[in-house]
């Protein structure tokens, strides 16, 4: 095993792909130049050819229609938009073409279409550089939506969107890019609509999405050092969601806190908080509470963006409020900043 | 083959397709077609024309108003009724309906209720044509309306980048739902394609099934080679935008330009045939209304099938 980054485990998981199958391409807005979005698609066209990697014009909403031309005819293309905040322009045919198109030819026309959306911010990126959106495209039926973490289980969610026959929104939080851990070399497949435990514990439930899973688990530190012992979920899937693996680590804890890098109103954390109320019900101590982007337009100023994005000290202080432990002082505790590119491992 | 009896095919499919959407406007109230329909009466020698200048294998891509496609490419009448009717036994067991109509089975690849939605998936088929070295075309059928949107030009310029072989078929009715072109359009399509390197051509004719076939011959060779094309057809919508019956009460428009039109209309016009074929065409007709009458609904679990 060598160690990874998440930049590599998408890079190597289309290589990969693309190696196995001569159907699947890669395009999208900058994708085979220099900038190669994020390292993700670096060297791809060198070793694959320009029909199969390419640049497109700004023209999100062709570009999506396109896919889906290709995929519904034998291609499977994997299309690649370098903010989700541009995907927008896309929605009218993700939301009106590509998911409803194997069901309203009676499940005659398959739409294998991956769809590349990266998420999270830089520094000071303001409101059109650094949504999440995941609510917006998991509300859709006939879509599967993925979030992945880790390196790992990018390079086999990857692998299992790229192969799966319908189409699959992938969202990358771009600070998770250079995040590194041991991920095979080989190629691998990790099953979409499977959750994962990225730390057991047995106090309390933190659900992270994406990005807050590394907060999450710095929150987890501090808050082992006063024996709090917190539980991790990562979705990793949301769309379809494994609701049990949830649903059963609630039960476990008693409490459950929802760390979502998105908007929590009408939210992801929102659908995930209202199945946890309706199956752990009578195992719940505490009220599940939800974490995520302060409900404005995300700032550009830096004082701002710091009480606008939730981080592990807002999840550590939520794990007190739900535990009914005092506010601890949490001045001396290291906490992440963009500065310091995070680099794992989880 | 003589054109003579070319003409004599292509007019019986147009036939078929008026007399199809006749008996869809003597059903209607009786309410067995549960959702809108979007008839293509007056301009049925597009569809006609157009698929017979295709071959069997190139896919069109189409628009809400297609029961004309549908049935000019060869999709099952039975599968049609049973479709609009909203039976186990339609097209796509009912969950398309009029709006949705597609027979990937003939190359008809899908229609979209959202005007001009499908003109970007041709191109994309296209391109799976161009990599696979088949000789495939692939025809983007939209109205007039449709050119308003982004989509279409970012699609005229992709496909002009790629050299993906593209028919773009242009219905013009002039009207977009109950909007003039003088309201919508600053632009001529002709420059505007050109602007791309994409060669146009617009016919006037749009009652003349053998011009069509022939424009659609002559333009579909051009875009096997590889160059995408446009091809404009003028035709005249008779029936009001969605809806069974005429709108010239509303005032919008004047029955003039339609009653200039039906003069030329072949199947008004050439009496004789109309005749001639119409008792073997009510007879399909009733077979496929008899189909859809005798399919069940869908079972209940059909509702979540085929999502994902």
């Amino acid at each position: 095993m060598r160690k990874l980054d998440y930049a590599g485990a998408i890079r190597e998981a289309t290589t990969q792909e693309m190696e196995r199958d001569s159907r699947v391409f890669v395009y999208g807005i900058g994708v085979p130049t220099w900038s190669s979005i994020f390292g993700t698609t670096k060297g791809i066209r060198e070793k694959f050819g320009e029909e199969r990697c390419f640049d497109t014009p700004i023209s999100e909403d062709a570009m999506t229609g396109f896919g889906l031309g290709a995929a519904i005819r034998g291609l499977r293309p994997i299309h690649v938009h370098i903010r989700v905040d541009f995907m927008i322009l896309a929605t009218n045919q993700l939301i009106n073409m590509v998911s409803n198109y194997t069901y309203s030819t009676g499940g005659k026309l398959k739409v294998p279409l991956v769809v590349r959306a990266v998420i999270g911010r830089g520094w000071g990126q303001g409101a059109q550089h650094s949504k999440s959106l995941f609510s917006n495209f998991t509300h859709i039926p006939g879509l599967k939506v993925i979030a992945p973490t880790t390196p790992s289980d990018m390079k086999g969610m990857m692998i299992s969107a790229i192969r799966d026959d319908n189409p699959v929104i992938c969202f990358e939080h771009r600070w998770l890019y250079w995040a590194e851990e041991d991920v095979p070399e080989e190629s691998y497949e990790i099953p979409l609509g499977v959750g994962r435990i990225l730390r057991p514990g047995k106090d309390v439930t933190v659900v992270g999405l994406s990005w807050m899973n590394v907060e999450a688990r710095l929150a987890a530190d501090i808050l082992a050092k006063r024996g709090v012992s917190v539980e991790i979920v990562d979705p990793r899937t949301l769309a379809p969601l494994d609701e049990n693996l949830i649903v059963e680590s609630v039960k476990r804890t008693g409490r459950c806190i929802i760390a979502d890098c998105d908007w929590v109103d009408s939210g992801f954390s929102a659908e995930l908080s209202a199945r946890i109320n309706e199956k752990c019900f009578g195992k719940l101590k505490a009220p599940v509470k939800r974490i995520g982007f302060a409900q404005t337009p995300a700032p550009t100023v830096r004082e701002l963006e710091n009480e606008f994005y939730p981080n592990a000290r807002t999840i550590v202080h939520a794990v007190e409020d739900v535990l009914g432990l005092e506010a601890a002082n949490l001045d001396g505790e290291d906490f992440f900043s963009h500065e310091r590119r995070f680099r794992g491992p989880f | 083959m003589k054109d003579e009896a070319i003409y004599r095919r292509l007019f019986r499919t147009a036939l078929l397709i008026r007399l199809v959407e006749e008996r869809i406007i003597e059903l209607y109230p009786s309410d067995k077609i549960q959702s809108p329909v979007h008839l293509s009466i007056g301009q049925e020698a597009v569809a006609v024309g157009v698929c017979d200048g295709l071959k069997p294998d190139d896919l069109v891509f189409a628009t809400y108003r297609s029961h004309g496609f549908y049935i000019a490419k060869g999709g099952s009448l039975d599968a049609m009724f049973a479709e609009l009717y909203g039976r186990k036994g339609g097209v796509s067991g009912g969950k398309a309906g009029s709006m949705h109509l597609a027979a990937p089975e003939v190359g008809l690849m899908g229609s979209s209720a959202v005007v001009a939605s499908t003109i970007p998936h041709a191109v994309g088929a296209a391109l799976s044509f161009k990599r696979r070295g088949l000789s495939q075309i692939a025809v983007a059928v939209f109205g007039d309306g449709a050119t308003e949107e982004g989509v279409y030009h970012e699609s005229l310029n992709f496909a002009a980048l790629m050299k993906v072989p593209v028919l773009f078929l242009c219905e013009d009715n002039g009207l977009a739902v109950h909007s003039h072109r003088p309201v919508r359009q600053s632009y001529r399509l002709p420059e505007h394609a050109k602007s791309f390197g994409i060669a146009t051509r617009r016919l006037e004719e749009g009652w003349d099934m053998l011009a069509i076939r022939q424009a659609t011959l002559e333009a579909a060779a051009k875009v096997r080679a590889g160059e995408p094309f446009v091809l404009e057809i003028v035709t005249s919508r008779y029936k009001e935008h969605v809806g069974v019956g005429e709108d010239f009460h509303f005032n919008y428009r004047t029955a003039d330009g339609v009653d200039a039109w039906k003069r030329r209309d072949p199947l008004i016009v050439d009496q004789k045939l109309v005749e001639a074929l119409r008792p073997d065409i009510e007879r399909e007709i009733e077979a496929a209304v008899a189909f859809a009458e005798a399919s069940p609904a869908p079972g209940r679990a059909e509702l979540l099938t085929d999502v994902i």
